[in-house]
């Protein structure tokens, strides 16, 4: 389902040339849970950034569900991570200003779903990470578990091929932690396609299969 | 995405920070406010001065001395003395000229006029009954001069109300009582009713006396200093000037109009100079005004800039989620036009408000101009598209992961 071949990312900055990710290949499967390991400054978060189509690798070959990545325009890319990817950050990325409720709302909205039906998926995706009593909190009103739990109702907004996380725990407190893990352990049941970038070997631990990378290179998988 | 969803979700982010937001709109409030209040005001001050001309009487020619050629020296301008209650009364008669209603010949002069105590220094008017007609005189009491007043050379005299006042201040109707005028004893036997006085002269300080007796009693002259023409209809205008121009040079012995002796001066042309003045003025003040709604529109510019630097991580955000870069644009060019919408409302609230206020402080009919209304409202939302587009190109074009990274 995803595939990744002779991928590289250089960033050149004025003369200093950086290399990210050299050469990386690997594929993974649908139904997967996959953790990405690595120190920071390794590149997992230039490889993150292209496996969500919010980067394009400078040169190789990415294909999502057999369609290739690596040579779209910025709305085609746009639509790709509209449809194909949910993201979850590390800092959770809510909007503030608006209830958790509309927080999920959002890509169906740039999806133009019709709002009854988008009103109907939030409240399920929301029910789902048990914050059904929750739904016209304000962001600063959950806790950062809570505030979590609704980006990942949000990353499943629109029934996406993969679930991309970055670092999903690193804001919480091992109690948060630990029920954010336990709805990724639900999701990978019911067949979702998870990936996770992470540098705790507990929470790589519920992952199925760990790819390991240091200096812009996969040391394993 | 739905554009009313759109416009909620800009509303709603303009009321977080309702300060900045308010002198954002002000200073559209100001700039559409000004042009607004200032171009009616303009369009009065122009109406107003176009009524009074008109009441000093319609389809009018005026014909006044010009210079006089005195053995190939030319004189003066306004200095001839050669035209005559006799032209007047030729041209009224001549069978040549078709298109006249009425002909009043006037002799214009200042001086003393005294009652008792009392002392003036005021205009004296020599006419002749048609006068009232021509310029639109209509008396608050007892009678204007009469025909057998002119030809008997009868001392009678009939007073502006501004006179009356001067001279009579403890009077309240002044017919019947004697006047000097140049130590002359005139009988009063008429008041006119106020016409105003405001503009270029005031038309209530004057005292009517025959033209005869103003000639050859009070100054002892044998010219007019005008001779108002009035014309059948507006369309005739034109016509009357050249058969009294011909009538008159003829008259005078005079072959070339150059040397013409005296001018013809219509009401139109009148008009048309002082709209041009005010019109000139208005011009002027709308660009002043103008001038304040760019900057109005730089300011509403510098904030949605700002806006955009604050808001970086949420765009980033957005386009991670699948905004696609028109619907950013659309976003910030809705929240910059719903700025300057904004603005445009209460501007125009205010504008027309200001220029009642002062309508009315100065007397001036009260206009409102709906092309200044349409031009505030469209140069408001140019405004808003124009300063709105740069920073939502800005914020389109920043890429998701430079955004989200951004603190």
């Amino acid at each position: 389902m995803i595939k990744v071949s002779h991928i590289s990312k250089i960033y050149h900055n004025g003369i200093v040339k950086t290399v990210a990710l050299s050469d990386v290949s690997f594929e993974i499967k649908k139904g997967e849970f996959v953790a990405i390991m690595g120190p920071s400054g390794s590149g997992k978060s230039t490889l993150m950034h292209i496996l969500g189509a919010l980067d394009l690798p400078t040169s190789g070959s990415y294909t999502l569900e057999g369609q290739d990545i690596s040579k779209m325009s910025e709305d085609e890319l746009a639509e790709i991570r509209n449809k194909k990817i949910g993201f979850i950050f590390q800092a959770y990325n809510l909007l503030p200003r608006i209830s958790a409720l509309k927080n999920v709302m959002l890509p169906m909205v740039y999806a133009g779903v019709a709002k009854e039906e988008r009103i109907k998926r939030a409240q399920k995706y929301l029910k789902m990470v048990g914050l059904e009593d929750r739904m016209d909190y304000m962001p600063n009103q959950l806790s950062g578990g809570q505030q979590q739990r609704v980006a990942i109702a949000r990353g499943l907004a629109m029934n996406p091929s993969i679930l991309l996380a970055d670092e999903p725990t690193g804001n919480l407190s091992s109690v948060q932690a630990e029920e954010v893990m336990q709805i990724f352990k639900k999701l990978h049941e019911q067949k979702h396609t998870i990936v996770m970038i992470t540098h705790e070997k507990t929470v790589a631990s519920y992952a199925k299969r760990i790819i390991k990378i240091l200096d812009g290179k996969i040391v394993s998988h | 995405m739905d554009f009313f969803e759109l416009f909620f979700e800009s509303l709603n982010t303009l009321t977080v920070n309702k300060l900045r937001t308010a002198l954002a709109i002000l200073g559209i409030v100001i700039g559409i406010g000004s042009v607004i209040a200032l171009v009616s005001l303009g369009e009065s001050s122009q109406k107003s001065v176009q009524e009074q001309i008109q009441s000093l009487g319609a389809n009018l020619l005026t014909v006044m001395p010009a210079a006089q050629t005195t053995g190939g020296v030319r004189g003066a301008i306004g200095g001839a003395t050669t035209l005559t209650y006799e032209d007047a009364k030729a041209i009224q008669t001549d069978a040549q000229i078709t298109t006249i209603k009425n002909v009043s010949p006037e002799l214009q002069r200042r001086t003393q006029v005294t009652v008792g105590r009392n002392n003036t220094n005021t205009q004296i008017i020599g006419v002749v009954p048609s006068y009232a007609e021509v310029r639109r005189l209509s008396m608050a009491s007892g009678v204007f001069i009469s025909q057998r007043d002119v030809d008997n050379m009868s001392k009678v005299a009939v007073l502006g109300p501004q006179v009356v006042s001067d001279l009579f201040p403890t009077l309240t109707n002044p017919v019947g009582q004697t006047i000097r005028i140049n130590k002359i004893a005139f009988r009063v036997i008429g008041v006119t009713e106020s016409k105003g006085g405001s503009g270029f002269q005031n038309q209530d300080d004057v005292v009517f006396v025959p033209l005869t007796t103003a000639q050859k009693i009070i100054f002892g002259v044998d010219n007019i200093t005008s001779l108002a023409i009035e014309a059948r209809s507006e369309d005739d205008m034109l016509e009357t000037q050249n058969q009294v121009g011909y009538f008159l040079l003829a008259r005078h012995k005079l072959s070339d109009p150059s040397q013409a002796d005296f001018m013809i001066i219509s009401q139109n042309d009148i008009l048309n100079t002082a709209s041009q003045v005010t019109g000139t003025f208005t011009a002027l003040l709308t660009g002043i005004a103008a001038i304040s709604l760019l900057v109005g529109g730089i300011g509403i510019m510098n904030i949605m800039l700002v806006t955009v630097t604050e808001r970086t991580r949420e765009i980033g955000l957005r386009k991670a989620l699948g905004a696609k870069k028109n619907m950013v644009i659309t976003q910030f060019l809705i929240e910059a036009l719903t700025l300057t919408f904004i603005g445009g409302i209460f501007g125009m609230i205010i504008g027309v408000l200001i220029s009642y206020i002062i309508s009315r402080l100065i007397n001036l009919p009260f206009t409102i101009s709906p092309q200044a209304v349409f031009l505030a409202v469209g140069v408001s939302g140019i405004a808003g598209v124009l300063f709105g587009l740069y920073p939502a190109k800005r914020a389109s074009d920043l890429q998701p992961i430079e955004a989200l990274r951004y603190e």
